[in-house]
Order: C-alpha cells, then sequence, then structure tokens
C-alpha cells in the first residue's frame, strides 16, 4: 500500500512537468501579448520603447524553450514570478487566498455528505413513497439550478427580505452560510440521487433476497447487505466533486466577495495576468492529483477487492 | 436502477415527464427560432428615461438599468443561450464519435493510446477543465465553446467506444466488409447508426449541465460580453442591482433554471426509456 501510494506521488511529477509546459506554451502562443498586458496592468502607455524594456526585463525577447528553462529554473524555488496586477510575488498572493477557499470548499463538501447521504437513505428506503418524491423533487431542482443564482436568490432572501445574514465579505460564521450552501447543493443533488440509485441496485441484489429470506431483521440487511455494496460509487463520486466544489468556489466567491483563490484567478484570468494563471492553473492540477489519490486509497480501504488488484498490479 | 421495484407505477411516471420535458423543450426552440418577431420590444434599444421601470402594460416585466425591455431581452437571448449549448454539444459529439470512433474500431496501441489521453481529461471535473482551457484560449464565446467541449469529449469518447466494441463483432459488419465497404465507410455508415440512440441519450442529459457551464462562465464575464442579449450576461449585468431591483436577476435566472430542468426531465425519462447502460452489455 505504502508502496503505491508512493509510486503515486512520484507520478505526480511528470505529470506536473507536462502541464507546467503545456499551460506555458499555449499561454505565451496565445492571443494576446504579455508584455502589452503588462503594460497595461501597470498603466504604462505602450509606446514601442516601453514595450522593448519590458520584453527584456520579463525575458520575453528570448526563445521559448529559454523562458520555460527560466521559469522552470524558478519555480523548482518555488519562486513563480510577480503578479502583473498586485506587483506581488504569485505564489505568497495564492497561499494567502488559498486559507479561505479550502475553508469554503471543505465546508461544502462536509455539507454534501451530512445532506446526501440521509437523503439518498430515506428515498431508496421509502421508494415510491413520498419521501422518495420529495427528495426526488428536491434534488431534481438541486441539478438544474444555476449555483450563481441561487447564491443570488439566497442574498435576496437572507439578506434583502429578512435581514437575517450579511451577504459580502468573510469572517464571521454567518457569512459562511450562503457561500456553502450555493456551492453544496448541486453535488448534494447528485451524490443523493446517486446514493438512491446505487441504494436500490444493490438491493435488487440476489444476496440481498437471500438475506431476508434467511430472515434477517429488515436493518441488518441494510446495514450489512446493501449499504456496504452501495456506497462506494459514493467515495468515486466524492472525489470527483471536490474538483466540482472548487469549480463552484470560482464563480461562488466573486458574488460574495469572498476572498479566495477563485476570485483572484477569475479576475487573473479577466486581466490576463500571465504569472498567476501559470501558478494558478499548476496548483489546481496538484491539488486535484492529491485528491484523486486520497479517493483511490479510501476506495481501496473500503473495498478489499480493488486492494486485492492494488497489490497485483 | 433495480428491476423489482417500481414497476407497476413506472410507465406512467415516464409518459409524464417525458411529456413534460418534450413539451418544455420544444416550446425552447420555438422562442429561439421565432423569438426575434415574438418579442414586443428591440431587446438592445437603449432608452435611459426608462430605466429601472417596474412591469407595466408596456413592459410586462419592466426594464433594465440602461431602459431595454427585459422581457424582450430574455426571449432573444433563448437563440443565444441555446444555440451555444447546441453548438457546444454537435462540437463534442463530432469529437466523442471520431476519436472513441477510432479507438474502438481501429483497437490496438492507437487505442490504448487515446484511452489514456480520455482518461486524463476526464481525472479534472469539467467546469474547472473549462476554465482552465478558458484561462489558455482566452475569453469570448467561441473559445467558452472550445472549452467546454474540450472539457466534454472525452467521457463521450469513453462511451462511443464501448459501443463501437460492443458493435464490432456484429455480423452485418461482416457481411459489410465482404461487400468491399472500407473501413471508414463501415465505421460511418453502419456503425454510427447503430450507436446513435445512447449516445443521444447521453447528450440530451449533459445538455442542462453544459447549459449551467455556459451561463455560469459567461456570468463571469468570460463568455459572451453585454451589451449581448443572453441570460448568464443578463444576470451578471444586474448584479449590481440586486438590493434595489431583485427582479432583474429572477427572471434570466428562472429561465436558465427552466430550461436545464426541461433538458433534464427529457434526458432522465429518455435514459430510462432506453438505458445505455443497459444496451451496452
Amino acid at each position: 500500500m505504502l508502496r503505491y501510494i508512493l509510486l503515486r506521488l512520484l507520478l505526480l511529477v511528470p505529470v506536473m512537468l507536462a502541464v507546467s509546459l503545456l499551460v506555458f506554451v499555449l499561454l505565451h502562443l496565445g492571443s494576446t501579448d504579455p508584455a502589452l498586458d503588462y503594460l497595461r496592468l501597470s498603466h504604462i502607455p505602450p509606446t514601442d520603447a516601453a514595450v522593448a524594456e519590458v520584453r527584456q526585463a520579463l525575458g520575453l525577447d528570448l526563445p521559448l524553450y529559454q523562458q520555460y528553462w527560466i521559469w522552470l529554473c524558478k519555480a523548482l524555488q518555488l519562486d513563480f514570478g510577480i503578479s502583473y496586477l498586485t506587483g506581488r510575488p504569485v505564489l505568497d498572493d495564492l497561499l494567502y487566498y488559498l486559507p479561505a477557499t479550502l475553508q469554503l470548499g471543505g465546508l461544502a463538501l462536509a455539507c454534501t455528505l451530512l445532506f446526501a447521504v440521509p437523503l439518498g437513505l430515506l428515498a431508496a428506503r421509502w421508494q415510491g413513497r413520498w419521501p422518495d418524491h420529495a427528495v426526488r423533487a428536491v434534488t431534481f431542482i438541486g441539478v438544474s439550478m444555476p449555483n450563481f443564482w441561487l447564491a443570488f436568490l439566497l442574498i435576496a432572501l437572507f439578506s434583502l427580505w429578512l435581514g437575517w445574514l450579511p451577504a459580502l465579505g468573510r469572517g464571521s460564521p454567518g457569512q459562511l452560510v450562503m457561500p456553502v450552501l450555493a456551492i453544496a447543493l448541486m453535488s448534494m443533488s447528485i451524490n443523493a440521487r446517486l446514493l438512491r440509485a446505487s441504494l436500490l441496485e444493490a438491493s435488487g441484489q440476489r444476496h440481498v433476497t437471500y438475506a431476508r429470506a434467511r430472515g434477517l431483521p429488515e436493518r441488518r440487511v441494510w446495514r450489512g447487505h446493501i449499504l456496504r455494496n452501495a456506497w462506494l460509487p459514493l467515495v468515486t463520486a466524492t472525489g470527483m466533486h471536490v474538483g466540482e466544489l472548487i469549480g463552484g468556489a470560482l464563480v461562488i466567491e466573486t458574488i460574495f466577495a469572498w476572498p479566495g483563490v477563485g476570485r483572484f484567478a477569475v479576475s487573473a484570468v479577466l486581466n490576463r495576468d500571465f504569472p498567476v494563471m501559470q501558478c494558478f492553473t499548476l496548483l489546481l492540477t496538484g491539488l486535484l492529483m492529491l485528491c484523486n489519490l486520497l479517493v483511490d486509497i479510501c476506495y481501496a480501504w473500503l473495498d478489499p477487492r480493488s486492494r486485492l488488484q492494488g497489490v497485483d498490479a | 436502477m433495480s428491476a423489482f421495484a417500481a414497476v407497476p407505477h413506472k410507465p406512467l411516471r415516464l409518459r409524464w415527464s417525458l411529456a413534460a420535458g418534450a413539451l418544455l423543450v420544444s416550446l425552447l426552440v420555438l422562442l429561439a427560432v421565432f423569438g426575434q418577431w415574438l418579442a414586443p420590444h428591440d431587446p438592445d434599444l437603449i432608452d435611459v428615461g426608462q430605466r429601472l421601470q417596474p412591469a407595466s402594460m408596456s413592459h410586462w416585466l419592466g426594464t433594465d438599468h440602461l431602459g431595454r425591455d427585459l422581457l424582450s431581452r430574455l426571449i432573444v437571448g433563448t437563440r443565444l443561450s441555446l444555440g451555444s449549448v447546441l453548438l457546444t454539444l454537435s462540437l463534442v459529439l463530432a469529437l466523442g464519435l471520431l476519436v472513441g470512433g477510432v479507438a474502438g474500431f481501429v483497437g490496438g496501441k492507437l487505442d490504448l493510446l487515446l484511452m489514456r489521453l480520455c482518461d486524463m481529461f476526464m481525472t479534472f471535473p469539467t467546469l474547472v477543465l473549462a476554465f482552465f482551457f478558458v484561462t489558455l484560449l482566452g475569453t469570448g464565446l467561441t473559445n467558452v465553446i472550445v472549452a467546454i467541449a474540450l472539457s466534454h469529449w472525452a467521457w463521450y469518447a469513453r462511451m462511443v467506444r464501448g459501443l463501437v466494441i460492443a458493435q464490432r463483432g456484429r455480423e452485418y459488419l461482416l457481411a459489410a466488409r465482404l461487400a468491399g465497404a472500407s473501413r471508414w465507410s463501415r465505421l460511418r455508415q453502419h456503425v454510427v447508426p447503430n450507436i446513435a440512440g445512447p449516445l443521444l441519450v447521453l447528450a440530451t442529459m449533459d445538455i442542462g449541465h453544459m447549459m449551467l457551464h455556459v451561463s455560469g462562465l459567461s456570468f463571469l464575464g468570460l463568455g459572451v460580453t453585454p451589451p449581448t442579449a443572453e441570460w448568464g450576461v443578463m444576470i451578471n449585468d444586474a448584479k449590481e442591482f440586486i438590493w434595489t431591483h431583485p427582479q432583474l436577476l429572477l427572471w434570466p435566472g428562472l429561465m436558465i433554471f427552466f430550461s436545464v430542468m426541461a433538458f433534464n426531465l427529457l434526458g432522465d425519462a429518455l435514459r430510462d426509456r432506453l438505458d445505455p447502460a443497459q444496451e451496452r452489455h
């Protein structure tokens, strides 16, 4: 197991290198000139002399492979350059904003599981009855609702009409409620629907019928025979949803003026702040790959079948 | 879905959701095609004297911050909102069919290579991947469409490959081969029509998802830009007025919500009727 984890961690290195190269090349072959973007963001008029000077200062006059090499050498020393927009080191900025996003994402994930599991169970246990219909209606609305619109509806309801919650910023626990809800609803609904379907599929298996025929109490049938088989898809889905939650944070942070990485990255893309975009994509890749690894470890831990395969491979 | 449960009332429920989904989707398509002539006002006509009007007889849903008629903008926006999603979908289908078809039909090392590529794309959640591609390609509707297509195609390629492999050993293909049909024409004329059903179900179920992504990116200001009438942009335009005129945000959001719901209804109903997972085995 340990060897497997180490191998996967080692595999991170070539993937990150490949992604960094791809991002670097595509960004620099892109539609706009980084030097002009730098001048625009620094409020310097783009005269020919200024452009040439910036080119030289940023090393943009060198061939692309040299630029990449210089960038890579610096990046290995955790120097990702200076943000064109803020004028501060990129990594410092991103790490400054990261905790806020992790807080939001972590809470949204917890919220997702906290609601999805009981709802899925309820629906599957009372299939075809009113709890099932209610859960299905709610989750159906959840998967169809644009999260940014939900965010505004929440603001309108809780801040504008009821005046219960502050709409913007970060600091008090009350400011967490609406962004977390807005991010989590979609994943929660998908997970609840998935758990319901997978529970129903598991409950149709022959060993469940056999367990019932043996006269086991319904509680034990559900706990020992259905649940154990049904929650594995949920683990996979939850792993995917970590990424979806980050995607949600991109949109939602902007609305709630939440000082997180997502809002920072969106403004970087809008302003074409190259160093930030480069570093953010790498950070995101690393984060998501670590999440995937975590999911695979959980999976192996929960499902003996995949554990055996892992050892063989 | 389990076989033993819900058999008695299943057909009834299916018919209801299928009908509702189909009805809503056809309404949307009609709006997209004929919206231009249905809109009571010019959607782009700026009239600052009439700004932020409440609902009235002449402006049924009121006007926005530039005095443009909200209802007209909603109606005319249908074409772009729906059209961009359909364009994305056709791109995704084309890419998925090409890569998945080739991987499944040719097999061997090429198949392995293409599937590893798919795995790489499927590691990342679609919205994050789409955002990633917008970062690389730059903003604008065309780039957003390409970005979303690039983030979704791998799922389709995977499915197409599975379906193609299931068809590969069938006798009709052998017959076509004996009749002298080339590889390409066998794939195009014989395999594709046979896998179109399950693929369309997946596509219908995915349209809602794509719509959320397109409107989400437009809302962030990365896709469609003002003053074009598109629902995501309209929400973005109106966000400063949430404290004074929340209805400006309500209507475009409701349009997105209902459209996504309509496609989800249709997709769910179609999937239950001809489950692609069932067909694959």
